[in-house]
């Protein structure tokens, strides 16, 4: 069958109605444009905090404790059996993953980037100033394999961890609060009460509000002294190659050493929760600027169809079947989802186009250093709003073009006569 | 070719309403026939039954030999799409579409014909009922008289045997309605199409074969036309 022929018919209808289709065409443009510059904006931010925040840490991190309770020997003894123990009191270990060099090993053997730290809190005394901070005892040849901390540093390196005695690297805002400089040399205490005089070699901002104010990096064997733990490490952090792989890979590290094993997934929760929600938020106003572009359509071809009850009976005594008038009115629908679909991906462009010119003061924190938005230019969000205003389109002209097909030629006709 | 076996129409109620009552008659190839009655006689539900665009509530209508009774509604679309030409009242041309266009939709629907062959066949339509020189016009340019021919024009567009007329003339003025008549006749007595025209317009009857009278749904008079003006 000549679907070029219906194709004609709705073409014909809408050419005769062209302000009203311009206005349904402009509806959908601005459902598909609005979805594919926000889409930008929204997810050229989350790209970039999530590439920010696992840049400057690292993307497994195997802690030095447990998920659950230890199996008991009654139950590993006798696995299939009913034998329950509750209540049981952890034993007081010494803290620290055990056998670390032996697993450092093992993790590299697998091809991966290993590098341990002893991470404890320590409080920096510089004069009448006590500030806490996260202290993490590194060995810098490993570390540059695992973090970007290097490239963070805005004073000093890496290297003058070992080539100083009681180095010691902290952000920018722990010295500030310090109100110490590169160079000053302040006192580090540790829980247990030994105190070490250690002199800032290095300044570090990372963007990160909660790293510049609260981290600080010493050598590993330095922190070990400091803390009363020698040959203790009780992290041991990893770099992927691949992202992606993080989540899967912590699960086979955590179900083969025991330990808590946490992937930038995991760590990162509470964020990318954060940012489900914002997509959320966000796909259901795109989502209600299309239904009100599918109520343009369903408008459009409704009042065709009131109009075109003669044409509808004339067609019918022609021999045409009730399916291809409902097509004739779904194909109306359909070219205009796609002329709208077209004309939003134009709209899209240029809104992405408008919103890379805006700029903005330095807003700092993660976004220091940046004064415009951070744009994701993707191909998949001109397709998914394309797509969904074609399936929109369709369905709202289904409604009117239903009611078009059992239009009764008949009663028609009698009431034209 | 055409033939009614005691069709019923009834309108369900309430009250139910009996359009056409117990109808029976056969047409034959060739033959050009009206339908006569006042209004409300059920003539033009009448003809709506032998077009198919309606089903008898019971009885039976035979077109071209065929039991309609027993198909389902696309095999019905088929039946008018290849067999049967409907004129209106109303010209009811597809105003976004050309003369020539609209002669060509139900050729194109039926697609037996390539473009090049659809399109000679509807221009030649369109001479033969002297209306050529409309073709490339919208139904909005044109005259009732001209559209009216380009009306019949399409409903001959897939060579039907059979036409069927709702009052082609009621919207005419005499010399144009005397003009679709000699079209008909033409169809009948030159191409042996069977021509059914429901017309309130006794004169205009009184050209035809046969005359099928109705009041409240019976035939009440079914005689040859000659006879009677003889």
């Amino acid at each position: 069958m000549a679907v070029t022929l219906l194709l004609d018919i709705a073409l014909g209808h809408l050419r005769r109605r062209r302000r009203q289709t311009l206005v349904s065409v402009l509806g959908v443009a601005l459902g598909v444009g609005f979805f594919v510059g926000v889409t930008a904006l929204m997810r050229g931010f989350q790209q970039y905090f999530i590439a920010q925040v696992i840049d400057v840490s690292p993307h497994i991190v195997i802690k030095d404790d447990y998920r659950a309770a230890r199996p008991q020997p009654a139950t590993l003894r006798w696995p299939a059996g009913a034998v329950a123990v509750s209540g049981v009191k952890p034993r007081d270990e010494p803290r620290g993953i055990r056998n670390a060099r032996a697993k450092l090993a093992e993790l590299e053997a697998m091809g991966l980037a290993v590098a341990p730290t002893l991470q404890g809190q320590v409080i920096l005394r510089y004069g009448t100033r006590d500030v806490p901070v996260s202290l993490y005892g590194i060995e810098p040849e490993r570390e540059r394999q695992v973090t970007n901390v290097e490239r963070d540093l805005v004073a000093g390196t890496l290297d003058d961890l070992r080539s100083t005695a009681n180095a010691l690297i902290v952000g920018v805002g722990v010295a500030e609060r310090l109100g110490a400089r590169r160079g000053d040399t302040i006192t580090a205490v540790a829980p247990s009460g030994v105190s070490m005089s250690m002199k800032i070699t290095g300044l570090l901002r990372s963007g990160i509000t909660a790293i510049d104010n609260g981290q600080g990096y010493a050598l590993l064997k330095t922190v070990q002294v400091l803390q009363g733990r020698s040959n203790v490490v009780n992290q041991i952090r990893i770099r992927l190659a691949d992202i992606a792989a993080a989540e899967p890979l912590a699960r086979q590290i955590e179900a083969r050493f025991l330990y808590r094993t946490e992937s930038w997934e995991e760590t990162n929760r509470n964020i990318l929760g954060l940012f489900v929600v914002q997509n959320a938020i966000m796909y259901s106003i795109v989502g209600a600027i299309l239904l009100v572009a599918a109520f343009g359509i369903y408008n459009i071809v409704s009042t065709v169809v009131y109009e075109k009850t003669r044409d509808i009976a004339i067609l019918r005594s022609i021999g045409f079947g009730r399916g291809e008038i409902q097509a004739v009115f779904v194909i109306e629908g359909v070219v205009v989802g796609i002329l709208g679909g077209l004309a939003g991906a134009v709209v899209g462009y240029a809104l992405i186009e408008l919103l890379g010119q805006v700029r903005f003061e330095n807003v700092g924190g993660i976004m220091s250093g940046r004064d415009g938005f951070i744009l994701a230019r993707e191909v998949w969000p001109y397709l998914v709003g394309a797509l969904f205003a074609l399936i929109a389109a369709a369905v709202a002209a289904l409604v009117p073009a239903r009611r078009a097909a059992r239009l009764n030629p008949v009663d028609i006709i009698r009431g034209a006569a | 070719m055409l033939e009614a076996v005691d069709v019923r129409r009834v309108l369900p109620g309430p009250p139910p309403v009996t359009l056409v009552d117990a109808v029976s008659f056969a047409i034959d190839r060739g033959e050009f026939v009206a339908v006569t009655g006042p209004s409300g006689s059920g003539k033009s539900s009448l003809l709506y039954l032998l077009g198919l665009l309606d089903r008898p509530t019971s009885g039976m209508v035979r077109v071209d030999g065929i039991d309609t009774s027993g198909l389902d509604g696309a095999a019905l679309d088929r039946l008018r799409l290849e067999r049967l030409g409907f004129v209106f009242q109303f010209h009811f041309l597809l105003p976004e579409f050309t003369a020539l266009e609209n002669v060509l939709i139900p050729i194109r629907r039926l697609g037996r014909l390539d473009d090049r062959a659809a399109r000679h066949r509807g221009a030649g339509l369109l001479a033969d009922l002297n209306v050529a020189e409309a073709a490339d016009k919208y139904p909005g340019q044109l005259s009732g008289g001209m559209r009216q021919r380009v009306a019949i024009a399409r409903a001959l567009a897939n060579d039907p045997a059979i036409v069927l007329a709702d009052e082609p003339t009621g919207n005419l003025d005499t010399a144009n309605g005397r003009a679709v008549f000699d079209v008909f006749e033409r169809l009948t007595a030159v191409d042996g199409r069977t021509v059914v025209v429901v017309t309130h317009d006794i004169d205009l009857a009184a050209r035809t074969h046969r005359r099928l009278h109705l009041v409240d749904g019976r035939i009440v008079r079914d005689q040859p036309v000659r006879a009677s003006a003889a």
